[in-house]
């Protein structure tokens, strides 16, 4: 088989990468906002796996904008729920 | 241009793409220090005059936007996407679709980039199909059934398993599996092996219909690529070939050598979302709208389709625009009863005792306020002039 898949290394998926406590204070206080006001990412989320991102972690997604050429995002890793 | 004035560039705030514009066309111009900063003054001032400003109906615009082109796009579309021969949902109900994240779309098919070196070698592009094509047992010999002795027999071809790669030993162990892995078979002795033929005998032998339905089972078996990609079509495109499928895999096809992990795609968002995760969903909800769109010779602003994209992202999973998702979970219980099965909504509400803060667009709309939204927006308090 071919070597394991790195979802990272895929076009469509852009860059996560996992902030740091005062890089997501910084970003909390610069907006007044908290982690439920944030997009959410489930923990099992392939690309959070990739990173080994853990429920509770800001996760700063750099991506490629169709307009502005780059675009920051964040989400906030939450446990997917159970159906 | 002088390397200060690159750093000062780089420390503006400007979007990455303007940045890269500015530097291009300034890289080969002689400026001086004050020409250089009324020109970046300025491409400030005009950036500042393109951002939406904070608290406008961004939705509203974008559902417009989409809306009013929408009602151009033909109903129907049995359109052979341009590509090969495959069959491919598109124009409305290829919206529709997406807008309503369907588990599996009508039409899923993938597009196949391979590594390099399979990529430019047809003959090697053809083995890496094989691998993934779905091929049923007949395709690979002769299976006859033999009624005297209540057995099917199928004699196994060499010539064309060597034509595609695949020993007949896999065959051989590949197919008494696959068939027990089914939900309804008709269950059979362990097969007799004999060199390139291989019986089957069923296990209830009083009646035929057994035999006739095992002989067909044995036919099906899928030995070879992957169960659920029925077809693929190789073609050449730029200089290499590529791969587009009938049926939708990503998982396996992942899995088999010499595709290309980091190119290859399918039409499937629910799946995409599943292997390589929410953010990649988002982008081919963006990209499968968008063509869609303009296939049809429609041009919608991405920033729309972005705005959408990203609402049917939000929570971590793909959800759909509608009853079911977003318009679903709206704060106004008003608001929701407008769109659709009003009468649940309002007798819910009622039961669980519900306020409406009457804060957005169409709740003030139902009880004739002025929304709160542009001229709505301001409040005017009388002074009275001495």
């Amino acid at each position: 088989m071919s070597s394991k898949l790195n979802v990272l290394d895929h076009d469509m998926v852009p860059q996560h990468l996992i902030m740091s406590e005062e890089e997501v204070t910084e970003l909390f206080s610069r907006y007044d906002i908290s982690s439920d006001h944030l997009p959410k990412i489930f923990h099992d989320d392939p690309a959070v796996k990739t990173i080994s991102g853990k429920p509770g972690d800001v996760i700063r997604i750099i991506r490629k904008s169709h307009t502005a050429g780059e675009a920051l995002s964040y989400r906030y890793v939450i446990r997917r729920p159970k159906k | 241009m002088k390397p200060e004035m690159l750093d000062s560039i780089d420390s503006a705030a400007l979007p990455v793409k303007t940045k890269t514009q500015m530097k291009e066309f300034l890289a080969e111009r002689d400026i001086t220090d004050q020409e250089f900063d009324a020109i970046l003054a300025q491409v400030i001032a005009e950036y500042q005059k393109t951002r939406i400003e904070p608290c406008e109906a961004v939705g509203v615009i974008a559902a417009q936007s989409i809306g009013e082109p929408g009602t151009q796009m033909t109903m129907r579309t049995f359109h052979y996407a341009g590509v090969a021969e495959i069959n491919v949902t598109l124009g409305l109900p290829r919206l529709i679709e997406i807008m309503d994240a369907r588990k599996e779309p009508s039409t899923p098919t993938m597009t196949i980039y391979l590594e390099e070196e399979y990529a430019t070698d047809r003959d090697r592009a053809r083995e890496v199909s094989w691998q993934i094509e779905a091929a049923p047992l007949r395709e690979f010999g002769d299976i006859t059934i033999d009624m005297e002795n209540m057995q099917v027999v199928v004699v196994i071809n060499e010539a064309v398993c060597e034509k595609r790669k695949i020993k007949v030993e896999e065959i051989i162990a590949r197919a008494p599996e696959k068939i027990r892995n089914k939900r309804h078979y008709r269950d059979f002795e362990d097969p007799v092996i004999e060199g390139n033929t291989l019986i089957f005998i069923p296990k209830f032998r009083e009646k035929y219909q057994n035999l006739f339905q095992l002989a067909e089972h044995v036919r099906l078996v899928i030995v070879q690529g992957i169960d659920d990609i029925e077809r693929v079509v190789v073609r050449k495109e730029g200089g290499e070939y590529i791969l587009y499928t009938e049926g939708s895999n990503l998982k396996d096809v992942f899995e088999v050598p010499g595709v290309d992990t980091t190119r290859t795609r399918t039409n499937n968002i629910s799946e995409i979302s599943q292997v390589l995760g929410i953010e990649a969903a988002r982008n081919a909800i963006i990209h499968e709208a968008i063509s869609t769109l303009n296939e049809q010779g429609i041009l919608v602003d991405v920033r729309h389709i972005m705005l959408v994209a990203d609402m049917m992202c939000m929570e971590g999973e793909v959800k759909q625009i509608g009853r079911h998702g977003i318009a679903g979970e709206k704060e106004s219980v008003l608001s929701r009863a407008a769109f659709e099965v009003t009468v649940n909504h309002l007798l819910d509400a009622a039961v669980a005792n519900e306020v409406d803060e009457l804060s957005g667009v169409t709740e003030n709309v139902i009880v004739g306020q002025p929304i709160q939204l542009g001229t709505g927006d301001v409040k005017l308090i009388a002074r009275t002039i001495r």
